[in-house]
Order: structure tokens, then sequence, then C-alpha cells
């Protein structure tokens, strides 16, 4: 007989190893998250998917499931603090969803969207973010770069290449790029790279695919992420 | 021409009359008067007080993102600026459009004039041309148009959400949609979609038909005063076909002076700089452009629904060819100058508008799927489109990492800048000029403005250029430093 959890009253299996997030994710309960993808380890860093275990704040994607654990996930008290997680990141950022080819497709915004996020609430920080065209197929735009390092797990574990890495501390963080001259032109990075099809907001771009997809078949325009993922489709990657 | 009245000797010892905002146009804008102790005029002039910098801030950004980057200039006309843009990114990509994709970006555009001429004429300007420029304030509005002519108000909304519809079925959404991408569109019509347009067509092009008879109407029931309003002359600029006819969506570049006399025919505008210019001007943040040959003083023009309907040689579709020939035909040709008959030619346009889109939906190649094509890549583009308001240029510079580099956009109302002013000039000395002021005189100014139906907000770019005065005063008042930048961008103390 599997070990169980429960999530919010709903009894959930899961199996010796696995993470609050794996059980549920197997189970099509969605708890919302930025930084994890089950495809790469977890990081821990978003901390949207923060939850209560048996009465305590934990990230669910690093903490392992115990036989018996009761999660509170969908509480209001959780999703207000994650609604405001998400603010910050769009004031901390230059996120103009209006113009950005992700749109419709990028995680933030629909976290932002299922959280009830309709206002910015904060000042925006109106940062000054370097872009990167100098690669032939991808356009590295670090005004929408969330620091969720899936780019930097993905080249360095599946690629193999280190392509990418964090800079700085605070609020100075900034994604760097493994090369001489610091531009993705001169790095190895190569267009079929599992690190350019992770990012879930608009920083990588494949160049000159923008909106060659229809509003109306994009993955967030008629169902929510919490839809999507409780479907069992992983966003982020985005259909042809 | 009243360029005298562009710039008063004394404007110290004038007294000043400001109309701010003007309303029922799209974005912000003053009029400022200056009138001495006898109410003579001396100084009139049309300012656009807002600032946009598209031009500027798109730079860096890559050139996939421009259409729909650049059509948030405007809530009203972005269709105009999406296809323009897209237009441009076709020119980098070295695309040869499909049937099917030029079909579906023409029918977009259709929408988008058919909707953005009718809210022009039912929502902002039938109020003055029912009830009269100097009518009771409270219900010279749509409201008021709504409550005493219920039906044409109820064809005003019914024809503007049709053309929204358009937009919405290839574009994605009715506001602000990706329809067209650079090198073509990225959807079709589904057969659904396309019965869903074609079973109300009937109906849109008889209220089109109803609204050319009532402007029509209207004016010839005055036809000395609509004739004389804000009267001047001037030569026109718009596209053209091949062949002559109206035509929104491409064409040469035509240009006629006040006599009907080809200036420039047939141009190839992707090098539209050699034969336009802009000038800056210190009051205003819209640039002035002027046909180069004829130099900045006599070389502006108009643009619009006016320019196009006198500068075709015939309109491809039937029923507002008739009506084009009656316009021109009207009182000897005597509307053809005419401010007012913007009102007029608007209305051909929109029947135009109907009876093509009708024509387009039952080409099967709107549910084609050969949507793209992409061929040598080039580092400039320009698109120009005619756009509800006129001849609308954008003109991008890419680098060879696919960033833009250099922006300049011409938008419609930008080309429309002297005329308005010289529309307001007129007006100011027709009917202000030596009297007491009300608010029903002031409005003839606005009417006038009204009538080539400006979009503010899209035509202000002058990023960089803008001259600036600034004065370092003490606390006592008195001037410490000083410094100007001109017109070019020179800075002096």
């Amino acid at each position: 007989m599997s070990k169980t959890i429960t999530i919010d009253g709903k009894t959930i299996p899961f199996m010796d190893g696995q993470t609050i997030m794996d059980a549920a994710l197997a189970a099509r309960v969605y708890i919302p998250h930025l930084c994890h993808n089950p495809e790469f380890k977890p990081h821990g860093s978003c901390k949207l998917c923060t939850v209560k275990a048996n009465g305590r704040l934990v990230s669910s994607c690093t903490m392992p499931a115990c036989e018996g654990m009761e999660v509170e996930n969908g509480t209001k008290e959780l999703n207000d603090e994650r609604r405001d997680l998400v603010r910050m990141l769009f004031v901390e950022g230059n996120h103009l969803c209006p113009t950005c080819e992700k749109s419709g497709n990028c995680q933030l915004q629909a976290v932002a969207y299922c959280l009830g996020m309709m206002s910015p609430r904060y000042n925006h920080f109106y940062p000054q973010r370097e872009v990167d065209a100098s690669h032939p197929d991808v356009f590295l735009d670090r005004n929408r770069c969330i620091l969720c390092e899936l780019c930097v797990r993905a080249s360095r574990d599946v690629d193999g290449k280190n392509v990418f890495g964090l800079s700085g501390r605070g609020i100075g963080s900034r994604l760097v790029v493994n090369s001489c001259s610091g531009r993705l032109g001169d790095s190895d990075f190569a267009v079929s790279d599992k690190a350019a099809q992770v990012c879930p907001t608009g920083a990588i771009l494949i160049k000159r695919q923008g909106f060659k997809v229809p509003i109306g078949q994009r993955i967030y325009d008629h169902k929510t992420i919490c839809q999507v993922e409780s479907q069992g489709k992983t966003g982020g990657e985005e259909d042809e | 021409m009243t360029f005298e009245l562009e710039t008063a000797a004394n404007p110290e010892n004038l007294k000043r009359v400001v109309i701010e905002p003007v309303t029922r146009v799209e974005g912000h804008g003053k009029v400022t008067l200056l009138l001495d102790e006898d109410n003579r005029i001396h100084q009139a002039r049309f300012h656009i007080v807002e600032f946009r910098g598209f031009e500027k801030f798109i730079q860096g950004r890559p050139y996939t993102e421009v259409p729909v980057l650049v059509q948030r200039l405007c809530g009203i006309c972005p269709v105009s600026h999406h296809l323009a843009a897209s237009k441009a990114m076709d020119m980098i990509i070295g695309a040869r459009l499909t049937p099917s994709a030029e079909k579906l970006r023409r029918l977009m555009h259709f929408g988008q004039i058919l909707q953005s001429h009718a809210l022009h004429f039912f929502y902002l300007a039938s109020p003055d041309l029912l009830f009269g420029f100097d009518s009771d304030l409270a219900r010279r509005n749509i409201a008021g148009v709504a409550a005493a002519y219920p039906d044409i108000a109820r064809q005003g909304v019914a024809l503007r959400k049709y053309g929204q519809e358009i937009i919405r079925l290839t574009a994605g959404k009715r506001v602000h949609g990706t329809g067209a991408i650079p090198g073509g569109v990225n959807k079709n019509l589904t057969l659904a979609e396309r019965d869903l347009l074609l079973k109300d067509i009937g109906q849109m092009i008889a209220w089109s038909r109803d609204a050319v008879e009532l402007i029509k109407k209207v004016y010839s029931e005055r036809t000395e005063f609509h004739n004389g309003f804000g009267y001047f002359r001037s030569s026109f600029m718009s596209l053209a076909r091949e062949d002559g006819a109206l035509d929104f969506y491409h064409g040469g570049l035509r240009a006629r002076d006040e006599h009907g006399q080809d200036i420039f025919d047939h141009l190839d505008y992707s090098h539209y700089w050699d034969y336009v210019h802009e000038e800056v001007k210190p009051w205003s943040y819209m640039k002035f452009p002027f046909i180069r040959s004829r130099g900045r003083e006599e070389g502006w023009y108009r643009v619009g629904p006016l320019a196009r309907v006198n500068n075709c040689d015939f309109i491809p579709t039937p029923q507002a060819e008739a009506e084009r020939r009656v316009f021109k035909e009207f009182d000897g040709g005597s509307a053809t100058q005419a401010t007012l008959a913007y009102h007029w030619t608007r209305m051909i346009e929109m029947l135009h508008c109907a009876e093509g889109i009708q024509e387009l939906l039952h080409d099967g190649d709107l549910l084609g799927d050969d949507l793209f094509s992409r061929g040598e890549r080039s580092l400039r583009g320009v698109g120009v489109i005619e756009a509800p308001r006129g001849t609308l240029i954008h003109h991008y510079r890419i680098n060879e990492d696919e960033q833009i580099v250099r922006a300049n956009l011409i938008v419609s109302t930008t080309h429309n800048n002297q005329a308005m002013n010289e529309a307001v000039r007129q007006v100011a000395l027709q009917y202000l000029d030596g009297k007491e002021l009300t608010e029903g005189l002031l409005n003839h100014i606005e009417v006038a403005i009204r009538a080539f139906d400006p979009c503010l907000s899209c035509a202000t770019h002058a990023l960089g250029k803008m001259p600036l005065e600034v004065e370092l005063i003490d606390a006592e008042g008195k001037e410490i430093d000083r410094l100007v930048r001109n017109a070019s961008g020179a800075c002096g103390v």
C-alpha cells in the first residue's frame, strides 16, 4: 500500500524520495511555481510553491513528502503571499506583456492571472537591463529574466555546456553568459539546446518566431495555468 | 495662406484664449488664440501637447516585435500601424506576400477603416453636423444624437462593431491583436468565421450608403456655408494603385497641387525621403512635413479621405465610385477643397470598405493555408499604408543582430499638421475675429480640427529634437543661468 499525504484535504499518493511538488504534479494538483520544472533538480528560489506542511511554511519543490503529511496549498493566506511575490517580480524587471511575444505562453503572466494579480501595486523599479541579440538564432532579453535559473540548470545538467550563470548579489543579481565577451553570440549556445526551450518568461526567445501562434491558440488563452497543469501539460513549452 | 497668424509680433501685449482639451478628437491637443483689445486675432495655433517617443524606445527591440509594439500608438487605428510596420518588416525579411496573406491583411484593413470612419462620423462629428456648431452644448454629443436620432446612432454603433469583428477574426482581438507578422499573417479565416461576416455585410453596405446620403443631404442643405467653412486650397497626397484606383493597402505615392496637377505620381515609397521632409517648430511636439520640391512654405499638403478621393482616378467598387463622381461634380466641383468635405469623402470611403469587404469575403484565398513567406534579408524596411486619417509611413533600420537601430514614423495626422493649423486660422478669421467669444464660436475652431479626424496620440514623435529652454532662477526670481536647445538639437547658453 502506497504512502499518502493530503493537499487541501485531498489524499495524494507518493513514493519515497518524492517531494510534495512531485506528488502534486503526479496527481495533477496545481501548486503555483515558476523556478520548478520536473525535468531539472529543484531549486527552491522563487518561493511561489510555498505551502504549509504540518503547520510549517516550506518550499514544496524541495520538501520531501512524508507519510500522513497535511499540506495546505490553496488557502487565501498563501495565495495572498504568492500574489505579492509575483507583484514584486513584475516591478523588479521590465515586463511589458502587451508587446511581448511570450504573452499567452508566459508562465509568469499566467501565474499572475491565476493568482488574481490585476495591477502591479508596487512602484516599478524600471531597471536598466542589457539586451543581448548577438546570437544568430536566440534573443536574450534580461528585462524579462526572473532569475529562476532554469536555463542555468538546463545548460549545465542537460546540454553539458554551462552557458548561463548568475552573478552579483541581491538586487544586483543578473544572468550572465559564459563566454569571453559575455555575449551569447560568442558562447557555444545553440538554438537546439534544452536551455533555449525552458525559459518560463520571454527572456530567452528564438529569433524570427515572434507572434506566429495566433491569439486563441496560445497555451493560456482559454485555460488558466492551474487548469493546464491540472491536465498534465507543462507550461513554458510552446506549441509549434 | 495665413502663415502670418502663426506667430504674433508682440505676443506679450495680447490676451490669450485657450481651448484645452480639444474635444471629440483622439489624443490630447489644444488651441491658443492671441487677441488684442478689440478681439482681433493675431496668433492662432493648434498644439499637440502629449508626447509618445516610440521612435526612440523601440530601438534595440527585435524586428519581429515591432508590428505588435508600435500599434500601441493608438487605440483607434492600431491596425494601420500594425500593417504599416508589418509591410516594412516584409521588406526587411525579403518577403513577397502570398495571395492569402495579402487578402487577409486587406480584409483586416478594410475592417479597421470601416470602424474608424464610423466612430468618427457618428460618435465625434455627427453632433456638430446634425445639431449645429453652436447648438445647445448639453446635447451636442453622441448621447444627444442617440436621443434625437436613435436609428442613426444605432447604425453607427453597429457599423463600428462590425469593423471590430473583422479585426477580431483576422488579428485575434478587437484592439491590439497580432494577426500580421513579418512575411504574412498568423491565421486565416475559418469557414464559420467567413460565414459569420457574410451574414451581415449586406446590411453594412446599406447603412454605409445611408450615411453617404445623410452627409450629402446635410452638406447640400447649406452648400455655401459648408463649402466656405475654414476654406483654403492645398495640395493633396495619398497612395494610388498602379491604375490610379483608390487603394488603402498598397500603391505608389501621388501628390497633386491645388489645381489637380501632378507634383509626383507612382513614386516608389521606399525612398519617400527624397520627396517628403519634416520640419520641427518650437511650439508643437508634432512635426511639419512638406513636399521637398515645393519647399517649407509652399510644400505642405493634406492627406486623408478628401485627399484620397480627390487624388484617385476611380474607386474600384461600384457604389462608392458612383458617389465619388457625385462628389466631384457637386456644385461645379466646389467641394473638392472644402474642409468639411472630409466628412463626405470619409463616408464614401466607408461605403467602399463595406463593398470591398463583401468582395473579399467571396474570395477563397481568405480560407487558404499558405500564409507566410520569407526571402533575402535586408537591413532597411519602409511600409506605407493609407490609414483612416491618411498616408502612414513607417521606416526602420535594423542591425545584423536583427535589432531596430532607427525608426521614423510619419503619421497621417502629422501630414495634416499645417493644414489643421491653416483651418484653425481661417475659422478664427471667419468667425471669431473682432467678436465677443462664446463657447459656440470656439466650437467652430474644434469643428474645423475635427473634420480632419486627427489622432494626436499617434502623431508626436519629435524626441531629441524638441526645442527646449531651461532657466535657472534664484530665490529672488533673478535668472542666473539659461540653456537653450534649438529645433536642430544644437544647444547654446
